[in-house]
């Protein structure tokens, strides 16, 4: 276990294996005369090849810290750097990229776009960058058939079933082998039996060296995680590492 | 990979669209009325002018047309059952024209004569005309058969005639009448040839108590012969006397540029001889043509007007519809931003779903368009002409349209917040 201190220290040391890096980050809202302050001077490290849970009570910052790290979201204060890039500088066009590129969403409602199919749904982070690569398809069907969905390809979103839906998602998260895979309750609205699976799943990625961010309040989800970090008033309150991750260069 | 790109995205609004199939049909008519009306109105508009044009054309666009116009009854003149009036052009005036109009290339006089055209058990009241030979060449009618009169026919007085297609093929559907005998009034004349008919125009009917249109020709002189200047008219229950020397006079005009001045010299000419009578009116062509161009822009106004109008209530449909469709697809956007969309490729997306219903729209309307013109010439006995520019012009007007009002609900996606957006229920 390590106080919020030590993992400052952490971070201010060695970063050749961090994907991604916040110092000090603040996300500060106005609305009307009120100021909300849903990150407070947070400082979180995350290296390559780390599986993260992220939990804290309903408000506690979990949701705004991966819109901030998901790029969608632009830190007030502080210092946020992703795959070495310093994210505050960087223009829309270019944190979009970043998204196509570096990052990977995986969400509790799944979020597929119900007109494209299986396969397109799968391919969507690759429409939107400049080069895309040529192995594209062949990449998304190969995932398509780790994740169970080889003659489902063709199907809409609508006529898979929750668990299928979010293995899509899965799909689409890695087609862009990114630095970073960001997960929202990517299993809250799974049963228990299919929740299971998609952890599994979760741990096999971990254990080929996919770097996870992965929010949620239930404890048992968080505890398959490598690290995990407590939330509390836009801070970290306590890390708990569970398991030592070897550092793995990418 | 560009093109690839642009290709995906209209894949992907085509099934956008088919998600909502009656929706987007109910969004495009607008579009398809407007389009069509566009095309069918300008078709009508062309056709219109077209005609207006063939007319004056027919008179010959450098000719200055003088005629003689019957004036008004006056109630305190003698008996009206039996009075002779007297009235119009003069051979004197043909003389004075002839001999001192300059920039004149060729000057003919017609005078219509009444009389029944009869061939074997047909017959027909058709228009007798009595001119001379350059008639012909002064209005570009055509023979198709036979000659047109000569100045032999004048000098020798023969009693021939040309005749017009439409009463050739009323009096012998079946047969050639050249070298034939038909008899005009109580006179026999031979046909020596028969014109080409003249472009079809929606006024050339039969009119009341005529069965045919069309002329027949007969020399001037041999009018001058046999019918002299007094005319008997046979109305029901009346008959008129009319003493008149030339129904018309035709004057060639050598330049484009000096039909004004010739116009000009026949107004004043005729005024100073004939006084306060206004027996006649100088007809001129080239300011007609020049009078239809102008109504024919002010028609096309009118009438762009209204079909502008139309593809604007089609275009505004389509924005309601396109901004409903964002606010409905908020969510979508949001993951798509989350998945790396640039704001243009969101812009994109959603013009490309509104230049989709517009085309879909405008080529439907194109065709409707193309078959509404052949509905009214075939049920409203209009003249229509379909100009290649009129479907491309309606078509590229629908696609403007579909840009021009896309724009705004697609900058308004592409402006939403990506993490509001992914909030979205």
């Amino acid at each position: 276990m390590k106080s919020p201190e030590g993992l400052r220290e952490g971070v201010l040391q060695g970063a050749e294996d961090t994907v991604a890096e916040l110092i000090g980050v603040e996300r500060v809202y106005r609305m009307g005369e009120t100021e909300v302050r849903a990150l407070s001077g947070l400082d979180f490290r995350v290296r390559r090849g780390e599986y993260w849970s992220i939990m804290g009570v309903s408000g506690s910052g979990k949701s705004t810290l991966l819109h901030v790290m998901g790029c969608l979201d632009r830190p007030t204060g502080g210092v946020y750097r992703l795959a070495g890039r310093d994210v505050q500088t960087l223009s829309d066009d270019e944190l979009s990229e970043v998204r196509s590129r570096n990052l990977g969403f995986i969400f509790q409602s799944y979020n597929l776009i119900p007109q494209l199919d299986v396969l397109e749904n799968i391919l969507v982070p690759l429409f939107y960058q400049e080069n895309p690569p040529e192995d594209g398809e062949a990449r998304a069907r190969a995932l398509a058939d780790r994740m169970g969905l080889e003659t489902r390809l063709s199907h809409r979103p609508l006529e898979l079933s929750g668990g299928q839906q979010q293995r899509v998602a899965i799909a689409r998260s890695l087609v862009n082998d990114p630095d970073l895979i960001l997960a929202d309750e990517a299993t809250g609205n799974l049963d228990s039996e299919t929740s299971r699976e998609i952890l599994d799943l979760f741990d096999e990625l971990s254990a080929e060296g996919k770097t996870i961010v992965f929010v949620t309040h239930e404890r048992h989800v968080a505890e398959r995680a490598s690290h995990i970090l407590h939330m509390k008033d836009g801070r970290a309150e306590e890390v708990v590492v569970q398991r030592a991750v070897e550092a793995r260069a990418r | 990979m560009i093109a690839g790109g642009l290709w995906r995205t209209v894949r992907t609004g085509m099934k956008s669209l088919a998600l909502h199939k009656l929706r987007s049909l109910l969004t495009t008519l607008g579009v398809l009325f407007g389009t069509s009306s566009v095309i069918s109105m300008l078709a009508i508009g062309e056709g219109a002018s077209y005609e207006a044009q063939e007319q004056i054309k027919l008179l010959g666009s450098q000719n200055v047309i003088l005629r003689s116009v019957k004036p008004l009854d006056d109630p305190n003149q003698g008996n009206q059952r039996s009075r002779v009036v007297t009235y119009g052009l003069t051979d004197e005036d043909l003389e004075r024209i002839e001999e001192t109009f300059p920039g004149t290339s060729g000057v003919v006089p017609v005078r219509e004569i009444v009389g029944e055209v009869r061939y074997l058990d047909r017959a027909t009241d058709a228009r007798v005309l009595a001119t001379r030979p350059e008639h012909q060449t002064l209005t570009g009618r055509l023979v198709v058969e036979g000659r047109f009169l000569t100045s032999e026919d004048e000098r020798t007085l023969n009693n021939v005639c040309v005749l017009g297609t439409e009463v050739a093929r009323f009096l012998a559907p079946l047969e050639s009448l050249l070298g034939k005998r038909i008899k005009i009034g109580s006179d026999y004349y031979t046909v020596v040839g028969t014109l080409a008919p003249r472009l079809r125009l929606s006024e050339d009917r039969p009119t009341a108590g005529s069965d045919v249109t069309g002329e027949v020709f007969i020399p001037f002189e041999t009018a001058r012969k046999w019918y002299g200047r007094l005319q008997v008219r046979m109305r029901a229950g009346s008959f008129d006397m009319e003493e008149v020397d030339l129904h018309e006079i035709v004057v060639a005009v050598d330049r484009p540029e000096n039909v004004p001045v010739v116009a000009d010299a026949s107004r004043e000419m005729l005024r100073r001889f004939h006084g306060q009578k206004k027996d006649y009116e100088v007809v001129v062509p080239l300011e007609l043509l020049a009078r239809a161009e102008e109504t024919k822009r002010i028609f096309n106004v009118v009438l762009g007007s209204i079909a502008g109008i139309s593809l604007l209530v089609g275009g505004i449909g389509i924005m309601n519809v396109m901004l409903a469709t964002v606010t409905e697809r908020t969510r979508e956007i949001g993951i798509r931003r989350a998945l790396g969309a640039r704001k243009r490729h969101i812009v994109t997306q959603f013009l490309v779903e509104t230049v989709c219903l517009s085309i879909g729209g405008g080529t439907l309307g194109v065709a409707l368009g193309l078959l509404i013109p052949l509905l009214v010439e075939r049920f409203a006995d209009l003249v229509t002409i379909v100009t290649p520019a009129a479907p491309l012009l309606a078509f590229a007007i629908s696609a403007g349209v579909g840009v021009l009002f896309g724009l705004y609900p697609a900058w308004r996606a592409a402006e939403m917040d990506p993490v509001e957006a992914l909030r979205h229920e």
